[in-house]
């Protein structure tokens, strides 16, 4: 199904900001904001809900932690039991560093992972920039042009208004 | 209030530039022709690298017995280096990760680089292991694997595995978290590149970020989820570190003191490398406006914060030999400041404790060159402190019998200088091909310390 989009573009954060509240005050959808760099603020204007990667990354830790300790216990209690010096086979204290450092890796290894997954970022993905310069130095508001009463020009005004410096139609055949 | 506001929290970046300025002040240089001092500063370091290889190849097919080691003396040059690696590359994770915790803004300018040198740094300590293990091509036996040597699982009790984990934990971390923070700046070069190479190498690193919001969010999850897991890491790495020693019951390597005393000697250690490579990497790249005299000033800030505490270490060592009552500790601890090494002790001390008092004078922080100076002392000096701690407890144990002397050989010269070869010729290259600063970071703090813009709506 096509989509009609209209992006609007902006040359700072503030107008950028601006127009985002603007937006969502009128009722407008907005589909995605652009930026080049993580702008104060635009999350709660967009009204985006906080992102769930700490529990997964907690959740792995746990689960490294666990699975560490398990396998220490295994390897030097259970398979293959020898004797270090007189020390107790299971030496739970001894454990500690290990399995710290396995939880930091999983944990890590695991937000980086699922940040990947859930952005849909993988090696020499083709891009998709909405305008030009979004990496650089322009910010783009996109809104979705959703029923008969959105009136493009209008909305045109209103980002204007916010000093934009373009904005246009855009049809897209899946969400931008 | 606005000049108020200003007197008080200066800009972090000078000049008062654009966002798009910020871009092309970054990415221009890399995008030219290097210039003749970055090819002579090359050439010079992968001589050094090809050195150091050259020494590697020749003690791998030769063995250990290459080394200046004795029965007496297990462990000298190549622990020292590795430590002294180790602890270069911690001051990048404090700058990346714990300033970012405590939201100090100021290290946006410096984070890319400081990150960059502690993955150089650990790749530097990684050799000096592996070649000590006199068969390298066995290293893998650190991974516990299910083998045929009678299913004969590694010692999770010897702090070697510790170090094992640790390390290699900390290297991956550091890597991703360098590339997390990488990944919008490689989407800048791939977006403004004109030759087609680098746009493809760009393209395929930057993994289709487009500047969304959606994943900007994450994005920033992500990045202080990296910055909350590093700190601890960090401090758990060189405390690790400071084990290896800390276990053995020799004296002088058997104090509780060892991990935080380990942990502020690195990042004091690191904190001078920092400045070293900025200050070259600020003129080579025509970076002044961005690593301003206000970044050298709180880096020196901090060099004298951990040089106090490292001073209060060497105290606490001897005050706690004294205390102990063990005639083996007093005398180790004597034996360092006036036996046959005391020249390598004073030279510690010194280059530590004494040379950076200089920084405590606003002017002396303002001057580039003294600066350069005092943190090539720093890192002398910090060399110097292994080494100290290392041989001198070895050489002169409890049994006089045994007491022996230690001299580098000229291949173990050779390695370590390979290592610095190694490390500058990686920097030389990241300088390069990598844009030197955070650009996406920097345009978030061009605003800080000007007066907020009227605005005409609202």
């Amino acid at each position: 199904m096509s989509k009609r989009l209209l992006v609007g573009v902006f040359e700072s954060e503030d107008d950028t900001l601006a127009a985002i509240r603007a937006s969502r005050q009128r009722g407008f959808k907005v589909v995605d904001v652009y930026a080049p760099y993580a702008v104060h603020g635009v999350e709660e204007a967009m009204g985006l809900s906080p992102s769930r990667l700490p529990w997964v990354v907690f959740a792995l830790g746990v689960l490294g932690g666990g699975l560490k300790v398990w396998f220490e216990f295994w390897t030097t209690a259970v398979d293959w039991p020898l004797n270090v010096g007189g020390k107790p086979f299971n030496s739970l204290p001894a454990f500690v560093p290990v399995t710290f450092e396995v939880m930091v890796l999983f944990a890590a290894v695991g937000a980086v992972l699922s940040f990947f997954f859930v952005c849909g970022l993988y090696p020499a993905k083709r891009t998709v920039l909405p305008v030009a310069g979004v990496t650089d130095n322009r910010f783009a508001v996109v809104l979705e042009e959703t029923d008969s009463t959105f009136e493009p020009a209008e909305v045109q005004k209103m980002f204007e208004n916010f000093h934009a410096v373009h904005v246009e139609e855009q049809i897209t055949g899946e969400a931008a | 209030m606005a000049e108020a506001a200003i007197a008080l929290r200066p800009p972090l970046i000078e000049g008062d530039k654009s966002i798009a300025q910020v871009t092309h002040d970054v990415c221009a240089p890399m995008e030219a022709r290097p210039t003749a001092l970055w090819w002579v500063a090359l050439l010079i370091s992968s001589s050094f690298l090809l050195l150091g290889a050259a020494a590697i190849a020749y003690q791998i097919s030769v063995g250990v017995g290459t080394w200046g080691l004795n029965r007496t003396i297990g462990w000298a040059f190549d622990i020292t280096n590795f430590v002294f690696w180790i602890g270069i590359g911690h001051a990048g994770t404090l700058i990346s990760a714990i300033l970012f915790l405590f939201r100090q803004r100021w290290r946006t300018s410096v984070n890319r680089a400081a990150e960059a040198m502690t993955i150089f740094a650990v790749m530097c300590a990684g050799i000096f292991p592996v070649i000590h293990t006199g068969r390298p091509w066995f290293a893998y036996w650190m991974f516990p694997y299910p083998n045929t040597r009678g299913s004969l699982w590694i010692n999770f009790r010897s702090p070697l595995v510790w170090d094992f984990f640790a390390i290699s934990t900390y290297f991956t971390v550091s890597a991703m978290f360098w590339f997390i923070g990488m990944l919008p700046d490689l989407a800048t070069i791939r977006d403004r590149a004109t030759a087609k190479w680098r746009r493809k190498l760009a393209g395929l690193f930057s993994l289709g970020w487009n500047g969304s919001y959606r994943a900007w969010q994450r994005y920033e999850v992500v990045y202080l989820m990296l910055a909350g897991l590093g700190t601890p890491l960090v401090i758990s790495v060189h405390t690790i570190v400071s084990w290896d020693f800390a276990t053995a019951v020799l004296p002088g390597w058997h104090a509780t003191i060892f991990p935080p005393y380990f942990v502020a000697g690195a990042i004091f250690s690191g904190m001078a490398m920092v400045l070293t490579l900025m200050i070259i990497a600020r003129k080579l790249m025509r970076l002044e406006d961005y690593i301003t005299i206000r970044h050298i000033d709180r880096m020196c800030k901090l060099v004298i914060t951990t040089s106090a505490i490292v001073g209060l270490s060497y105290g606490t060592e001897f005050f706690t030999a004294l205390y102990s009552g063990s005639s083996y500790e007093q005398f180790v601890f004597l034996n360092r400041a006036l036996g046959p090494l005391f020249w390598g002790y004073w030279t510690m001390v010194g280059c530590n404790v004494v040379v950076p008092q200089l920084l405590w004078f606003r002017r002396v922080r303002a001057y580039v060159p003294a600066v350069f100076a005092i943190c090539i002392l720093v890192n002398v000096g910090m060399w110097f402190e292994r080494f100290i701690i290392i041989v001198t407890s070895l050489s002169r144990d409890f049994i006089p019998a045994n007491w022996f002397h230690y001299a580098p050989t000229r291949v173990e010269v050779a390695t370590l200088l390979g290592s610095f070869g190694l490390f500058f010729t990686l920097f030389l290259l990241f300088c390069r091909f990598i844009p030197v600063i955070a650009v996406a970071e920097v345009k978030g703090v061009l605003k800080y310390g000007k007066p907020p813009r009227e605005s005409a709506h609202e």
